[in-house]
């Protein structure tokens, strides 16, 4: 560990300013994630610039028909929040499937994006990880590797994104709204995560200066047909093996439009339009949803320990369209898969 | 008077401890308190070439930092660092003592400083450079270099060739991985040296274990050390042995003559004992009725290169079931690691786990039920002895737990139960552990005001010692329990074990027993000695304790009230110190038993296991208090659950490191995990265990619990997964 200054923002522009001034400063949300990787001598950030009271804290309708939230919104507060639990749904089944409820009281929205992998040799720094120290190596893949990417991996790195709530905002096309030295811009979920490549350093496409403010929420939330259905080794306070998200527009048996993201399995929530487009006109039923199985894990590879994924993977999948598909979403307080 | 024991009394300690007034060993300060925090290896075998401290000294507010090569004087004799619980070949490990690498997370400096946090940042800044060795801590790669250690038990007949010609055979491997014990408190000590004096507030299971350990590695007179621990945030096992935090925190409050304290963190505690991996061997050879006619059993189990830790994973079957012929075997393989040490049940959890697997898989070969197998085989005398038991009520476990369970509805075959997505499974097991007792003195205090204190060095790990112990004087001594005052946890009360083995509450209860009739006896010479006394001529054991009197039992109206014998002699208070008995008696063996009962539902395409439902029954002689002692056998069965499902200390191999080594990612089952579950104690008078016909129930609770979930998933899937822990992966072939 080493010690750190601390200084509070008091409005984005000063957290900005913070920041860009000291290249070692990292900002700090909930800190259920940054805590950590501190104590555990991952993070040695100069100083914390606390950004958890700005004033960005707000769930609001847009006018465009979505919804935009606030990057300290609680992950608690947003997934009970009306208007989310009741026009978005799978966002708050996914958010309540993660963690636990005193550290989803602490977790940020914004936190939650930027929350780091939990690759084991990630954490133990007696050990090599591209990661944390580029060119070390990957222990993870001759390694422990159960908890590791199936897909989209690099021979630098096979960790995955752990988030749940991401998965589903993946899946619901959201918005990332940031703000740094060079004014506001947005980043459309899909582009916010990255692949490992050779930089498995960088997990975002958000620049070290720049600061989440908001998560936009479109318009359509599917919230008739919807699933988030999370796979973990217990049944609760766990990450993921493999989570999916499945989002469905029906026209009686007809699929009109359909969204998949998977969690767990790789690098970024991960989705393929191919699968989504060979779910389009379809018959909701075991063939389609197969078919799209196979397009979404098209090209994904086992490192050992973590071979078992794929074929899970693709049940998890079939099942979660079948849920969504009925409108029997998968309940988290009863864990009988449906 | 309502009889205290047997009646379901909360916890005596409760409010201090949900209150925060209860203080555990890091959490008392004292001016002046100086923090030391661990800096430990990284690798798991070779030597320290140096130790570069220089960064940390740096560090303002950082006092001292302690290495093999400043540490002040301690002892150099391996003899010196063997506890009451050592094993018995091997050396134990030396703290600080020199440069050599032994295990992963090994402590190779103290760094001390004004406070924790500074402490922390200074020791992230050590540096210490390797002379690397190569290390193994993989049981199966290091297989064949088991070699057998004592028989545990003795061989009968010939078990080989029996197995052959049986009629029906089962042989298989079992395994379990390492698991650690993570309880809630960690290691923590704070030692306070105030010139030539030791007072040390430690985490332990033992206080006088640590204190006659401190006196001989610290060459200190025993009465100049003083060990407490009042409170303690759960052991089961990690604390019998005196960690390596009490050592460094005496050693440096020497060297810097103030008051230290060590903390580890949870990440370190992956270095202390565990429950070693073990492969575990049955093969068991039956008649076409059922009854067994040969029953191997061997285990492979890890220990450290550096000492020889082995506890009894094969015997079980011997207590369970009748067998002509029988082999026993223990190997231990050495491994780069610490050493291995008890966790609840030990030797039993992993032994019985792969004993009543072995029995399932042979009921499915014989086609048979599985309580029925158990009936058919059921020994009324431990077979290994060939004694009878001081009592056994076993069978009326099988017949409650099933009863309960509903186990009369089950169909035999595999996947034959169904719901919906789900499969349903019914399994069962037996358990099996000791009703020990082991010498304890318990001291009195009587008084004048109708008060006493009951007083022995044990120590309440969360059991509920405190609570029993009340229960039992309360009774003994005809006094409302809020009168008794019970301490414990001070090395310098009267002698009592380690808390561990079940074997607390009939040694401590038993010499309250004792105590008690002393302070009778004292009390009817007072009121013997009153004039007309309506008690002349009684003997003390004609007399009772009750509702604060001295009461003839021949004739209830011939009393003398405590508080007016105690007056007329003059006496404002009676103290009285004694033992319980521990008999030398071999004549019979001594256990407790169980029948578990479990019901699993796994989604068929998915492998998701859930457990919806555990009957325990227990017969484990008196229980003193249904509350404590349902909360004892319910943890257990939780336990059991982790066991089967969850836990697993996941090592990288080639680093020789822990890769889990934390809360987040070393599962044990959370409430999701964990629904109905029944506890049934099945009466079972014993006059010949001890006097009060306790056996204690620590460790019962969780063994055969991972067997009958085991065997459950079996049943719901017809796939027999061998290794700890089943996990979904293991149910259903996904690729
Ligand atoms: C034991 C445990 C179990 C968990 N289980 C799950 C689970 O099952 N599923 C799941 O999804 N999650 C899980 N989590 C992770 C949890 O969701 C994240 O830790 C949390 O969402 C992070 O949010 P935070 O606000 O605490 O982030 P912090 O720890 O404060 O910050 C994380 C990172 O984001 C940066 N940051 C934070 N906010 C902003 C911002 N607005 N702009 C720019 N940078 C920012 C920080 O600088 C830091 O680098 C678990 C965590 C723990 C400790
Ligand atoms: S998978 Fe990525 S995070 Fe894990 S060890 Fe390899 S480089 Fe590090």
């Amino acid at each position: 560990m080493t010690p750190f200054q601390y200084a509070r923002a008091n409005d984005v522009a000063d957290a900005i300013k913070q920041i860009a001034t000291d290249p070692s400063a990292k900002f700090i949300a909930g800190g259920t994630n940054l805590i950590d990787l501190i104590k555990y001598d991952v993070e040695g950030p100069s100083r914390l610039i606390d950004i958890s009271h700005l004033p960005l804290r707000s769930i609001e309708p847009t006018s465009a028909g979505g919804v935009l939230i606030g990057a300290m919104v609680p992950n608690t507060d947003l997934a009970y929040h009306p208007l989310i639990e009741g026009r978005y749904p799978l966002l708050s089944r996914a958010i309540l499937s993660g963690a636990s409820q005193q550290l989803r009281n602490m977790a940020s929205t914004g936190g939650n994006l930027l929350q780091r992998t939990r690759c084991f040799y990630y954490y133990d720094t007696a050990t090599p990880c591209n990661k944390r120290e580029p060119g070390s190596g990957c222990s993870a893949i001759d390694g422990v590797n159960r908890i590791n990417a199936i897909l989209g991996t690099s021979e630098a790195c096979i960790a995955t994104h752990p988030s749940d709530m991401c998965v589903a905002l993946a899946a619901l096309e959201a918005t990332v709204h940031v703000t740094g030295p060079a004014g506001a811009r947005t980043i459309a979920f899909a582009d916010f995560h990255r692949l490992p490549g050779n930089t498995p350093q960088r997990d975002t496409n958000l620049e070290p200066d720049e600061i989440i403010t908001a998560i936009e929420l479109p318009p359509k939330g599917f919230s008739a047909n919807y699933s988030y259905l999370k796979i973990r080794d217990r049944l609760s306070y766990a990450f993921a093996l493999v989570s999916v998200a499945a989002a469905l527009e029906l026209d009686g048996d007809t699929i009109k439009e359909a969204r998949l993201a998977l969690g767990g399995v790789a690098h970024k929530p991960w989705r393929s339009s191919a699968a989504e487009a060979a779910l389009l006109g379809q018959r909701a039923d075991a063939t389609a949803f197969a078919k799209a199985a196979d397009w979404l894990l098209h090209g994904a590879k086992g490192y050992g320990h973590n071979n078992f994924k794929i074929g899970l993977a693709r049940r998890a999948i079939i099942r979660t369209l079948d849920q969504a598909a009925r409108g029997t979403p998968q309940s988290n307080s009863d864990k009988k898969i449906r | 008077m309502a009889s205290h024991i047997g009646s379901a009394t909360s916890r005596v300690d409760g409010r201090a401890k949900v209150t925060g007034e209860a203080k555990y060993a890091g959490e008392f300060n004292v001016p002046g308190l100086v923090h030391g925090y661990v800096v430990e290896s990284t690798i798991p075998k070779g030597r320290i070439v140096r130790i570069d401290t220089s960064g940390a000294l740096e560090v303002d507010g950082v006092i001292d930092v302690l290495t093999h090569r400043n540490r002040p004087q301690m002892a150099d004799k391996d003899d010196a660092y063997k506890d009451e619980v050592a094993t018995e070949k091997g050396s134990p490990y030396r703290p600080l003592y020199d440069d050599i690498v032994l295990f992963s997370g090994q402590p190779l400096a103290l760094v001390l400083a004004e406070d924790w946090e500074t402490a922390r940042v200074a020791a992230s800044l050590v540096k210490v450079e390797y002379e690397k060795a190569p290390h193994i801590t993989d049981l199966h790669a290091e297989r064949a270099n088991a070699y057998a250690i004592d028989k545990p038990e003795k061989p009968r007949g010939d078990a080989e060739r029996a197995f052959a010609s049986a009629a029906l055979r089962h042989e298989a491997e079992y395994f379990i991985p390492t698991e650690h014990h993570n309880p809630m408190e960690l290691f923590a000590s704070t030692a306070i040296w105030d010139n030539g004096q030791l007072t040390v507030y430690d985490k332990t299971q033992g206080v006088q274990n640590v204190q006659q350990y401190l006196c001989s590695v610290f060459k200190m007179k025993p009465d100049a050390v003083r060990v407490m621990s009042p409170y303690m945030g759960g052991g089961f096992g990690s604390g019998l042995r005196p960690q390596y935090q009490v050592v460094l925190a005496v050693l440096a409050a020497r060297a810097l003559n103030r008051p230290v304290r060590v903390m580890l963190s949870r990440a370190q505690m992956y270095a202390l004992g565990h429950r070693p991996a073990t492969i575990e061997r049955l093969a068991l050879g039956a008649n076409s009725d059922g009854t067994l006619d040969a029953m191997t059993h061997e285990a492979i189990a890890v220990t450290s290169q550096f000492e020889e830790f082995a506890r009894n994973d094969t015997g079980w079957g011997n207590l369970l079931y009748k067998s002509p012929n029988a082999k026993f075997e223990h190997k231990l393989v050495k491994l780069d690691v610490p050493t291995s040490c008890d966790m609840r049940a030990p030797g039993a959890a992993t032994g019985v786990y792969a004993l009543e697997c072995a029995m399932d898989e042979l009921a499915v070969a014989l086609k048979m039920d599985p309580v029925q197998l158990r009936l058919q085989c059921y020994s009324d005398r431990d077979q290994g002895a060939d004694i009878p038991y001081t009592s056994k009520q076993l069978r009326e476990c099988y017949r409650q737990g099933a009863a309960a369970f509903g186990w009369d509805k089950r169909t035999a075959e595999p996947r034959s139960m169904r719901e919906g997505s789900d499969l349903v499974g019914w399994g069962m097991a037996s358990g099996v552990w000791e009703a020990l007792q082991m010498p304890a003195t318990v001291r009195i205090v009587l008084t004048a005001n109708g008060h006493a204190e009951v007083a022995t060095a044990a120590s309440d790990i969360g059991t509920g010692t405190y609570t029993i112990m009340a229960q039992v004087a309360a009774d003994m001594l005809g006094l409302p329990i809020d009168s008794i005052n019970v301490k414990l946890g001070d090395s310098t009360l009267p002698q009592c074990p380690l808390e561990g083995g079940s074997w607390i509450a009939s040694s401590v209860c038993n010499a309250i027993a004792n105590t008690a009739r002393a302070v009778r006896g004292d009390l009817l010479k007072l009121a013997i000695g009153m004039k007309d006394s309506p008690l002349a001529g009684a003997g003390v054991d004609d007399v009772a304790l009750i509702d604060g009197k001295i009461v003839s039992k021949r004739d209830a109206t011939r009393a003398v009230s405590i508080a007016s014998a105690m007056q007329s002699g003059n006496a404002d208070r009676i103290t009285r110190e004694e033992a319980n008995k521990v008999a030398e008696d071999k004549s019979h063996a001594r256990n407790v038993h169980s029948a578990i009962f479990a019901e699993v539902k796994v989604d068929e395409q998915l492998g998701v296991i859930r457990v919806t439902r555990v009957v325990n029954a227990v017969a484990a002689g008196r229980i003193l208090n249904p509350k404590t002692a349902h909360s004892q056998v319910m943890g257990g069965v939780v336990w059991g659950i982790g066991m089967a499902l969850h836990e697993e200390t996941l090592f990288d191999h080639r680093f020789g490191r822990v890769m889990n080594a934390n809360i987040a990612e070393y599962h044990v089952p959370v409430h999701a995990d964990v629904h109905d579950i029944k506890v049934i104690f099945v009466d079972e008078p014993d006059e010949i265990v001890n006097p009060l016909g306790i056996k204690g129930l620590g460790e019962i609770g969780i063994v055969g619990v991972a067997a009958a979930i085991a065997n459950a998933v079996y049943h719901a899937t017809g796939k027999r997964v061998r290794d700890l822990p089943i996990t979904l992966d293991k149910v259903v072939q996904f690729n």
